[in-house]
Formats: structure tokens, sequence, C-alpha cells
């Protein structure tokens, strides 16, 4: 980005931590940019009280982490999905949030658009949170012509600057002026009135909460992205996202040559949780097996969804790919003790 | 072939790393096929061993990782001690005939091409050229991607000014090795 | 019978009057401070809409909420890179940040030096009152040694930043340092670093009588201010690292540094400039 940013005229700077480098996001996009920082781990953490800064005032930008192995240093250059959780609770407080897992580098391309695209739309930051499988692989990567991609940008106010309320209550997503646009804004990380003032208030900071949350919880069906590969009608289903996605198509794959009944949830927004298809497929589905470069955390989401279905565990640490093996073992478990 | 498993292994500072990028950029890109570059990263920039791993097919590539290669080439002796047990039974084994040693032997039913690459690039005037040396020489013998398409993905990722001398150096490794398999070199 | 007239103070169109009064105590110089500050704005006539005022956490750190300019009031430390993504965004404004010595140097030292070294424009007004007021009275790092603070019941064995010093060594191209009552002076130099380019620090002595001075014995805010007055010597352009803060002796005041070096939002727009053939002033359309 540093090549290709002045090239297009981008301004790209490297800070002197990755705390600073949210800081500096944050910055621009109070100013109207569209900006975007990239990271790993370790940096992951310290952004996380600027995450913070960007859920409370509400501030469009795009965070990617390459989740490793963890905690601490870890394993750098070694793949893992344990950020899932810090992703979602990372910060302190009440919050939701909106994060994509590709699996590809069509994807990664793909979603980083659609990131930037949900920020804008939601005044929300937007996680990327992909994995060193994906990050370090190289693949075919169509990218359409500028006028064909889909760019969406904030909603600017409508009202002259005396009649505008950076945090109006009318709306779920109030529009956002910038700074150095003459509305003369003051935005803070305190718990604010609809001015944008500090208040301690209780009711004040009860309504805030709510609506930060209520903005992605309400508009969750529009946000989710997820496909349902397989049966429609499926006694197993296969659970997954990111890169595990790869050993996982791989095992489904054999599963229906095989002439298993499966099919394949490949979960885009791992925040918010798309419930739907889970519920769905619950019907039918005599056990859920799913996947995860961890020791568990889309586990709970779907223990917590699907209630009383079987849920089969692979679990994979140490840096590399799920075995596609292991993942049709836990398959015929499923369907055997159906 | 849908579907190809290709392992490109040496030492740091040989190319291997852009010798697999060339090989999967002229698959994608010129011959329109689909490809998966895995790239395993220690600390360390250079020295040291390096590994490429490669898939190439004709159809959508679901997991991405190298199982058993079809297709092994190796120009450290370390590398071949590391990999040769791994080909497939039918697969390929190309080396470096003068660094490496073939002890322990590949498995049974391994065809194996000696190249030498780096004497090879050597004569051309620069051994850094060793890789694409190789190159050409799997080109011919796998057939995996077209000559035409290894030339073009050559021509546009190598660094300006160089592109002359590494298309000089895939040539001489593709025609070796089509000697080589006329029998008219040993 | 008398009546009531309500008189607008010259100052009121550049507050937010509907948030004053303001939170600071009684015998506190940052209202001093402020009020030099907005004096500067109003001498220079400067153009309020493309003021950004920037600020951390701490009793400083409320200024930008009472400014009536655009104003962003950050987490504890980090008003120094924000002001620095603003000013990537959009060079055009002028960005102050306004905050204190705990919010500055403590958790924000690393951004700061940073800043300063890579001569990003922006004025950094600094209110040193030696502790953190707003949580207590905790010592932080301009607490001068021996002195007593809420952390420090024996007295602080720490030795505090020389913060000139250290804004000098990290390249700011303009630094001075001041006290409370030093307003004309104070005035004018934050005028000179309004219109300066690039990295401008000003540091400004003053009393916290409701902490630091009730924890030292050092009397009520004119008490306080008094003896600023007595142990304030101005000495201009002598070297930063002789320039001392020492409550008990002298307070060494005046500017230290002034010059010039590329700036680095101007830097950055030549390379992109250069790089996309395109007249790039801002990367936000306006």
């Amino acid at each position: 980005m540093s090549r290709r940013l002045p090239e297009v005229g981008g301004v790209y700077i490297q800070m002197e931590d990755e705390l600073a480098s949210l800081v500096v996001v944050i910055g621009a996009s109070q100013a109207g940019a569209k900006a975007m920082t990239a990271t790993s781990g370790p940096g992951f953490s310290l952004m996380m009280e600027q995450l913070g800064l960007a859920i409370m005032t509400e501030t469009p930008c795009v965070l990617v982490n390459v989740m490793r192995g963890g905690p601490s240093t870890g394993q750098p250059t070694k793949a893992s999905q344990g950020d899932v959780m810090q992703a979602k609770w990372g910060a302190h407080g009440d919050y939701e949030i909106i994060a994509l897992a590709p699996s590809s580098p069509q994807e990664f391309f793909d979603y980083t658009i659609e990131a930037f695209n949900l920020s804008e739309t939601y005044r929300v930051p937007v996680i990327v949170l992909a994995d060193e499988r994906v990050a370090h692989m190289r693949e075919k990567v169509v990218i359409p012509p500028e006028d064909e991609i889909k760019v969406v940008s904030r909603k600017k106010p409508s009202v002259p600057p005396e009649e505008y309320l950076p945090y109006g209550s009318e709306e779920l997503i109030p529009p956002m002026a910038c700074l150095g646009e003459g509305y003369r804004v003051h935005i803070t990380g305190l718990t604010h009135n609809e001015k944008g003032y500090p208040d301690m208030s209780g009711d004040v900071h009860s309504k805030l909460i709510w609506r930060i949350c209520n903005k992605i919880r309400s508009n969750a069906e529009k946000i989710w992205r997820y496909k349902v590969i397989g049966s429609e009608r499926p006694e197993a289903t296969i659970v997954v996202y990111g890169s595990a996605y790869r050993s996982a198509i791989r095992a489904f794959k054999e599963a229906r040559r095989e002439g298993l009944s499966v099919a394949l949830l490949k979960i885009e927004t791992v925040w918010p949780f798309p419930e739907k298809p889970l519920l769905d497929l619950s019907e039918t589905s005599k056990g859920f097996i799913v996947v995860e470069m961890n020791t568990g955390q889309i586990l709970r989401e779907v223990q917590r969804v699907a209630g009383s279905s079987r849920v089969e565990f692979v679990s994979q640490l140490g840096g590399d790919l799920p075995d596609p093996r292991g993942i049709l073992t836990k398959i015929r478990r499923v369907l055997d003790h159906a | 072939m849908s579907r190809a498993e290709v392992v490109i292994a040496g030492f740091g500072g040989q190319g291997i790393m852009l010798a697999g990028y060339i090989l999967g950029y002229a698959a994608t890109i010129y011959d329109r096929k689909n490809a998966v570059q895995m790239e395993s990263y220690g600390p360390e920039a250079r020295g040291g061993a390096a590994k490429t791993e490669l898939i190439i097919s004709t159809e959508e590539i679901d997991y991405p990782i190298v199982e058993e290669p079809d297709i092994l080439v190796v120009m450290s002796q370390e590398a071949y001690t590391r990999y040769h047990s791994k080909v497939k039974s039918n697969g390929t084994l190309i080396i470096d005939e003068d660094l490496v040693d073939l002890t322990p032997p590949p498995p049974p039913g391994v065809s194996v091409y000696k190249v030498p690459a780096t004497r090879i690039a050597e004569a051309l005037g620069r051994r850094i050229v060793a890789n694409m040396v190789m190159l050409g020489a799997l080109c011919a013998i796998t057939k995996v991607v077209s000559p035409k398409a290894m030339e073009e993905a050559i021509k546009s990722r190598v660094p300006k000014g160089t592109e002359e001398l590494n298309i000089k150096a895939f040539r001489a490794g593709y025609d070796f090795a089509i000697r080589l398999m006329r029998g008219e070199v040993d | 019978m008398l009546k009531q007239v309500q008189v607008e103070h010259p100052l009121d169109p550049l507050l937010r009057i509907d948030r004053i009064p303001h939170i600071w105590c009684p015998g506190c110089g940052i209202g001093i401070v402020l009020n030099a500050f907005l004096r500067a704005l109003k001498e220079l006539n400067f153009d309020m809409d493309r003021l950004v005022v920037v600020s951390g956490i701490g009793c400083a750190g409320r200024a930008a909420g009472y400014v009536n300019a655009d104003g962003f009031h950050t987490t504890h430390g980090r008003p120094i890179p924000f002001a620095t993504g603003v000013k990537l965004a959009k060079p055009y404004l002028k960005v102050v940040v306004f905050s204190g010595d705990g919010d500055l140097f403590a958790i924000g030292g690393n951004h700061f030096i940073h800043a300063a070294r890579r001569n990003i424009d922006m004025l950094v007004l600094c209110v040193n009152n030696q502790n953190y007021g707003m949580t207590g009275g905790q010592l932080g790092p301009t607490t001068p040694l021996d002195a007593r603070t809420s952390t420090s019941p024996y007295g602080n064995i720490e030795h505090p930043f020389n913060l000139v010093h250290l804004a000098a060594g990290a390249g700011a191209v303009y630094v001075a340092r001041w006290t409370v009552l030093h307003v004309r002076r104070m005035t004018e130099s934050i005028k000179k670093a309004l219109l300066k380019k690039g990295f401008s620090f000003i540091e400004v002595i003053s009393p916290c009588p409701t902490l630091f001075g009730r924890y030292n014995r050092m009397g009520t805010g004119l008490d306080m201010m008094k003896l600023l007055a007595e142990r304030s010597v101005v000495m201009n352009f002598i070297d930063p690292a002789e320039a001392v803060v020492d409550l008990r002796d002298k307070i060494v005041c005046g500017e230290f540094v002034d010059t010039e070096k590329p700036e680095y939002t101007e830097m950055v727009y030549r390379l992109i400039r250069e790089k996309s053939g395109r007249e790039v002033t801002s990367i936000v359309e306006s």
C-alpha cells in the first residue's frame, strides 16, 4: 500500500505502533476520508482501546486482522482463528460489531470493499478477520473495472449547522458531518447526548448504548453473508468460516461422494453471527460439525443457537489448516449416532 | 491433467519463491487455469531452507495444501532429503544434478530427470537464473503450463532489464530437457 | 432602579456558551491558557471553520469542548495521532492539540516524540500542572523530585521530564515555555505558533491548588500564582537543556527553538502529486 496509495492519490503512513495506527485512521475518517489499517495478533490487542473509540464515536473505518497463534507473540507467520471472540468483545463496554472472514484472496479483496461499504452504512468499525493461511495464499483475483465496484459513502447532514445534531435520536444511524465542513461538531469518547456533548446521566448512556447495538442488531439480516452448500434437508451440517472452509469443502465433497446427507454452512459475516440459517438447518440436521482453528469460539455460538442438536467440534491448533479427513470422521460420527 | 501438485525446494537465495510465483502466474493469467500457491515463512529473510507449494488445476481448487506432490523440483541436498519420499509413486522428480545426490533413492515408479541448472545458468553468465533453467525443464517435462504462458509470465514478473537473460535461461532449460527426454544427453 | 443588562464578553463568539461554566477549580490556570488561546485566535482573525481542537483526557483535555470550532475529545494520550489523521486527510486545516502533561507525556509520550520527529504541522499546547489533577493528584512525568502527591506520600523519587528539552530533542520547530502569568507573551507565542508550518510546542506552567498545591502546602491559587511570578525568569533562546523548571529555585521561560524544516503533510502530498500525476491537495473530495 505504501507503493500503491500515492499512485492513486491516497495517503499512507507508518505509525509508531498499532494503537496509534487506528487513532490516525479514526482522525482521517472524522475528517471525511475512508481509512483502514492492518495488523496481526498483538497489534490487534493494541487496537482494542481505539476500536472502542471508533464504536463510541460511530466512526466508519476498516481494520484487517490476520489471525495468528496467540496469546502474546505466539506463532508469528502461523495461522489461527483465535481472535474471533476478541473481535466481538475485545473493547470494554457493550457494543455490536461487524466482522467478515475471507477464505481466499478473491474474498479478501471483495470483503475489504464490502467492509468499507458496511462501515459507511452503519457508522461502525468493520473488521476483516483473516488468518495467516489466507494472507499467505496466492490465487487468481479478478478485479472488476472501477465503475462496476459498488461504493457506499456515509450519509451527510441535510440540515444547516445550527440545526444539526451529530447524534440525533430520530434515526438509528445519524448522518455524519465531518471536521472542516463548518458544522463545528464536538465529538467525544465520553457518553454523550444528541449534541455530542459529554453527559453522564444514566438515561443518556442507556439510550446511546442501545442505539449503537440496535443499529446492527435490527439490521442483522441485511448484514449477514453466508452460503449453504449441499442438501436442502441435510442430516449433518458442517459449520465453518475463513480459510478452514478450504478444508471443510474438501471433506464435504468426499462425504457427498460417499452418499452422505450433508450440507455446509459457510459463514462469511462471523459478526453479527448469522443465526437464521443455523436455525433453519437445525430443523433437519441431526447434528453440526463446527470446524475452527481455535479451542472453540464460534462453537459456542452454534451451541447457543442450535440448542438441542448434537454439536461435534473439529479443533485445529498449531498453524496448519484442519485435516479434511478429521472432518470426515466427525461427519460419520454425527450420522452414525442419528 | 486436471490437478497437479508441485513442490519446488532449495535454499534461500535461489529464487525458489519467485519460481513458484511465476509458475502460478503463468498457469492462471496466461493459461487461464486455476492455481494456488502457499508460502511458509520463518522469521529469517535469507538463507536456510526455502520451499513453495503450488496446485495447478483446470477445476476450482478447494483444499490448497499439497498432500503428495506430482512434481518435485529440488535444488539442494537438504531439500531432497526432506521431501524425496513424499513424491507420488508415478510422479516426477527434477533435480539439479550438481547439487543433489540421489541417496537415499526416490520411491519406486518416480521418473527422475537430472538437469545441471546451476551449471547452465553459469554458462549464461549468472548463476542466479538457475531457477529459470529449472522452470524451463519443468515446463518441457511435465507440460503443466505452456511454454508460451511461461515466457509471458517471466517477462512480466522478473525485474526490469533482466527479462532477456531470464528468458534465455528458461529456453536453455527447456531445450536441455527436450534433448534429455530424447536421450540426446544423459 | 438598576437595570440588568446582558453584556457579551468579547471572546463569547469563540466559545460554546451552552457549555459554560467550565469544570475547572478556582485558582486553576487552565482557563487562563484557554483565554490566551482564544485571544490569539481573535487577534489573528482566525477562520474558526478551518480550526480543529483536539484533546485527550484530564482537566486540560476538557478545553476542546469549550471552543466553538470542530473539536474531538480522544481517549487518554491519543490527541496527537488523531490530529495526525485529520492533517493527513485535510492538510489545509489547522490542528491544535490542547492537553495536559500527563496525557501528552506519560501515556501519550511516544506519540509526542514521533509527531515532533515527523514535523507534522500542529500546535501542541500543554498545560503543565505537575500532577494528574482530574483523578486525585497522582504523580506524573513532570512531578518535581521530592514533591508530595497522592501516590508519592513520602516525596517523589522519580526525575521529571524537562518538556522543552524533550520537544527540542525530538525535532519540534517551535518550542516555548511560559507560566499562566505570562498572558501577553503566551498569547503572542500562540499566535506565532498558529502561523508557523510544522510541529510547535508551547508548555504553560500552571498551578493546581486543589491537589498539587494542597499536598505540598503551597497555599491558595493566588499564593501559587505569586510563587510562579517570583520564580520565573525569561531567558529566550538559551539551550533548552538548561531551561529548568524548579519551583524552589527558578522557572526558566521564553522561546527556545524557532527554526524551519520540511513539513510532513507537505512532503506526503508532494509525493502523491508526483506519483499520481494529479493536483491532489486533500484526499477528501470537497
